[in-house]
């Protein structure tokens, strides 16, 4: 290669870089930057123009994040001090997002808002955001578990009405299991996912965690009650032990009747009407978790607009999370998600209140509980489920799983029981 | 050594048979990504396309946003072989033709620091990058990489071979250090230079690790850190994940053929001690 | 004398000054980190630091995942180096000797697969390995082999990343030791010949000793290349099955920048460091003691 030949190549590379180094954005008003995650983020843009034409001056950009790197992303974010104005944020996150004082207080606003009023919310949505006296954050959709079924199998087992208590719960099992195939089980639980076991946790009077979240509760009698309850499931062989990417296709097996039973979300009333062949759609039906006397609580989840401390335009942001409140919105949110909205009057219009799919999740949701407030909860709760999947193999014994899981959040509670020490001490 | 003809067919043989087995994920990417949606997930898997098309890179470019991603890969690596050259070069020059107190213990010391790997640095080059303001941005990504000890390693290497009475000679003319870089050094560096900035390229492009921390907005992600996320959410799209690789892949291997003799070089003088 | 230091210092100076501030500080610093709590509540506020010594190794040494990873990753490395290095040394064989024009060829078709980013490859194989519809598995099934589920399943799924690295980049090695091969003089292999020496003999009494600084360089690179095994476990199997594909460094990355926890992290980059350490130096002493070097 000559050495003209190289100092023209060096010539356009510096050209190349100079030409995007000067690419300049001008921003007009205000932008505001609203990170939303997964399909959410997705649908959102769609109901920004409308946001955008009753708010001229500000204008929104979307970050689209996946839900499987969100968390993530939003730590760094936090960590690297580059925050956006204001952020979808799973359940689960808030506590941690508050003990890191990455978001504001949001009492003075919601208390001056015409859009938002606490009485509408569900309360289990509505207190996850509650943290040391203080709201950090407004409930955007809710989401929780229950039961999917198949009610033929069901009614064919001899059991006319979906089970209100464990106890029925596990004779409709038994019966369903008696009356399939050899390969064939009652109820399908991922042994990789840890919602069905919080969920049975979340029905029971103690508290996952103890003193102010100091400490792991899992030898409680309570559950000791539902971890039992659990792995007597798989013992029983009323559940396969298989996780959730072991199962070919989970629609297609559902209306074999492979299983009878399955613990899942909002999203999948739309994906079982999509998948399931039409020769079943009236075959599947939808109830609320029974709980060990009655009908039981299940998770509150689902996630809540949240504004950043570092924000620089946060009444530009709060208008964006009043609009997006609104019960109207709120209404069209769900029928581009399916996902559930967190306010009541919203499940009194007519394409809420007469979805017989929703109406379950609608009871259910009266009884949701949030996991515990704390920011460790996230690693605990992977805890608990790799510990889980542990024991459902059969490695460790139901005793020693429990042990376990109480010195594992133990030992990941160790710094908020120091940094709480120091406060008390202050 | 005389090599009979069995010898040799055998050995032919042989190296079609590695050079298949190294090739072939290449060609089946490219195979793959001109099939149509949901054509390759079918058993018996299909080895070449029944209509080849464009319907896989034209989902890229509509749906994933991939032509912005590649112009940040673009633009990042150029930038990082610009600033490679700049501070390797000079840096490369110094050890091994100027003389300064220290020079060749403080190499030495580089040299040993080649055995520290670059992920110890990555935590607290984080941290000090945020009080910089650096996250997030593109410089934040290139500023832990743009002097290299193994890119000053190589410029020294060639440049001992400068003739010292060369260099002597213009500073007896009255020339200037600078002015002697260049218009002397620079010339003669031309070909290591040309393997720097072609190892600089190729390795910025390839980065993944540091950009995946550094760069959290969406719109900065160069294409290993957009493909890692995109391979996350279409777990099913083969042919579009595909697509998405031959564009990643395909402008380093094309620079790698062209410059591949430059490449080599560099290579073996990293390794060769000669 | 005084003017060329000047200009030494002018034109080492910006490229030392970027070592010393991004690299040298940082190991220094990192090595500071894991003696502190260091985590997201002190990102929050620097006064929730605290100084804990040596405690983030002592709770590494406690923790099972940690053992794991470095489990893991010597798998990966006793296993995958020696494949690697062997099939680099088999190429380059192939490659040395009476092929003239078609060995440029062969080489660098070789060779491509060094150059390509590890992402893309990695998103390759995971659809190559792929138990129903994966080339490899078809070609399994044309052998009468039953489909492995190599990614789901725990004990393929870490000969799966091996055979990921080996084919990605065993041309490297290859390159070096062909280059190294082709120093070595003729009538050596002709005095073997001469005294009655097979092909074996020849290879293991001539090739090999003549190799012997290369093997070093080589199996020393490619060690230090695979103890940072990081982004195939992150690509194809987010270090599952159950733990299966975490790494030494994906631990690192996840307890760094998706936990924050900095202090155990960078405890474990410090680890992983000496290892490395430890371990090229052995390799050193072994080769000295052999007679190699």
């Amino acid at each position: 290669m000559t050495l003209a030949a190289a100092r023209s190549a060096l010539l356009a590379l510096l050209l190349l870089t100079l030409l995007f180094g000067c690419s300049g954005r001008g921003d007009e008003g205000e932008v505001v930057h609203f990170w939303a995650l997964g399909r959410e983020g997705e649908v959102v843009t769609q109901l920004i123009p409308e946001f955008e034409r009753l708010n001229p001056g500000i204008r929104v950009k979307v970050q689209q994040i996946p839900f499987t790197v969100a968390h993530e992303k939003l730590l760094t974010a936090f960590a690297g001090d580059v925050t956006p104005d204001v952020a979808q944020l799973g359940t689960s996150w808030v506590a941690e997002m508050v003990a890191l004082g990455a978001l504001e207080p949001l009492d003075t606003r919601i208390a001056a808002s015409r859009e938002v009023e606490q009485a509408d919310y569900f309360p289990g949505g509505w207190t996850n955001n509650v943290i040391g006296g203080r709201i950090w954050g407004v409930p955007w959709y809710a989401d929780t578990r229950l039961l999917f079924y198949r009610q033929d199998l069901l009614r064919e087992a001899g059991f006319a009405t979906p089970p209100r208590s464990w106890a029925e719960w596990v004779a409709a099992m038994r019966a369903i299991k008696a009356r399939a195939a050899p390969r064939d089980y009652a109820i399908f639980l991922p042994v990789n996912e840890y919602e069905p076991l919080l969920a049975l946790s979340l029905q029971q009077p103690e508290p996952l965690l103890r003193e102010g979240g100091r400490y792991g509760n899992f030898r409680s009698p309570g559950f000791v009650r539902a971890s039992d309850f659990y792995l007597s499931l798989f013992r029983e062989g009323l559940a396969p032990p298989l996780n959730n990417t072991q199962i070919s296709n989970l629609y297609d097996e559902f209306a074999r009747g492979h299983f009878a039973f399955y613990i899942s979300g909002p999203w999948n009333i739309g994906e079982f009407r999509r998948r399931m062949p039409p020769e079943r759609q009236d075959d599947w039906m939808t109830a609320p978790l029974p709980g060990p006397d009655g009908p039981g609580a299940s998770i509150a989840g689902g996630s809540a607009l949240a504004i950043f401390a570092r924000s620089k335009r946060k009444d530009a942001a709060w208008k964006l999370v009043e609009f997006l409140s609104r019960p109207a919105i709120q209404l069209r949110f769900f029928e581009l998600t399916g996902d559930l909205p967190p306010r009541r009057s919203v499940w009194r219009a007519p394409l809420l209140a007469q979805d017989r799919y929703a109406a379950a999740f609608g009871d259910q949701l009266e009884r949701a509980e949030p996991p515990p407030p704390v920011p460790e909860w996230e690693r605990i709760g992977t805890q608990l489920r790799i510990v889980s999947e542990r024991a459902v193999a059969g490695q460790i014994s139901p005793a020693r799983f429990r042990a376990t899981l109480d010195a594992d959040a133990d030992r990941m509670l160790e710094k908020r029981r120091a940094l709480l020490a120091r406060e008390a001490g202050r | 050594m005389r090599r009979s003809r069995r010898a040799a067919l055998v050995q032919i043989a042989l190296l079609c048979l590695l050079a298949g087995f190294a090739l072939f994920p290449l060609l089946w990417m490219v195979s793959v990504s001109l099939m149509q949606p949901g054509e390759a997930s079918r058993f018996p898997p299909p080895f070449l396309p029944a209509a080849p098309g464009l319907s896989a890179y034209r989902a890229l470019f509509e749906t994933t946003g991939i032509a912005r991603y590649f112009l940040n890969s673009l633009f990042v690596a150029s930038l990082g072989t610009l600033l490679s050259l700049l501070f390797n070069a000079t840096a490369g020059y110094a050890f091994a033709k100027l003389r300064f107190r220290g020079r060749d213990r403080i190499f030495q010391l580089l040299l040993a620091a080649l055995v520290i790997p670059a992920q110890v640095t990555m935590l607290p080059l984080f941290l000090m990058l945020k009080e910089l303001g650096l996250i997030n941005t593109f410089a934040g990504v290139l500023v832990p990489v743009t002097a290299s000890i193994f890119g000053i390693f190589l410029v020294r290497q060639y440049a001992m071979s400068i003739p010292d009475e060369l260099l002597e000679a213009a500073r007896v003319d009255g020339a200037g250090e600078g002015r002697i870089f260049v218009q002397i050094v620079v010339p003669a560096l031309t070909p290591i230079l040309i393997t720097l900035a072609l190892f600089t390229f190729l390795g910025t492009w390839n980065d993944f690790m540091w950009p995946l921390i550094v760069l959290v907005d969406q719109d900065l992600y160069t294409l290993p850190v957009a493909l890692a996320a995109l391979s996350r959410e279409h777990v099913q799209d083969n042919e579009l994940m595909m697509a998405g690789s031959v564009l990643t892949i395909l402008p380093v291997l094309l620079l790698f053929f062209v410059l591949q003799r430059y490449y080599m070089q560099g290579l073996l003088a990293g390794s060769v001690k000669g | 004398m005084r003017r060329a230091s000047r200009a030494g210092w002018a034109f080492a100076g910006p490229a030392l000054f970027m070592l010393g501030l991004f690299f040298f500080v940082p190991v220094v610093l990192a090595f500071a980190l894991s003696l502190t709590d260091f985590d997201l509540y002190a990102l929050a506020d620097l006064n929730n630091l605290r100084f804990v010594g040596l405690a983030n190794y002592g709770e590494l040494f406690g923790t099972p995942l940690f053992w794991k990873a470095l489990g893991n990753t010597f798998y990966f490395v006793i296993v995958g180096v020696p494949l690697s290095i062997g099939l680099s040394l088999g190429a380059a064989l192939l490659l040395d000797g009476g092929l003239r024009r078609l060995s440029g060829l062969f080489r660098t078709a070789l060779f491509a697969p060094v150059v390509t980013t590890l992402v893309a490859v990695a998103v390759i194989w995971r659809y190559l390995l792929h138990t129903r519809y994966g080339m490899i598995n078809y070609g399994l099934a044309q052998l009468g082999i039953e489909p492995i589920d190599w990614l789901g399943d725990p004990s393929w799924s870490m000969p799966a990343i091996i055979l990921l690295a080996v084919w990605k980049n065993f041309g490297y090695n290859m390159v070096i030791l062909l280059a190294g091969l082709q120093t070595i003089p003729a009538d050596l292999y002709e005095a073997a010949t001469i005294d009655g020496a097979s092909a074996w003999q020849r290879f293991r009494h001539v090739t090999i000793p003549s190799l012997a600084p290369m093997l070093l360089l080589v199996s020393i690179l490619t060690m230090a290349g695979y103890f940072q095994l990081f982004a195939e476990p992150y690509v194809m199997t987010q270090g599952g099955p159950v733990e299966s594909t975490v790494s030494v460094l994906y631990f690192m990355y996840e307890q760094g920048f998706k936990w924050w926890n900095l202090g155990v992290a960078s405890a474990v980059a410090f680890i992983l460091f000496v290892l490395m350490f430890v371990i090229t130096m052995i390799q050193f002493r072994i080769a000295r003691a052999r007679g190699a070097i």
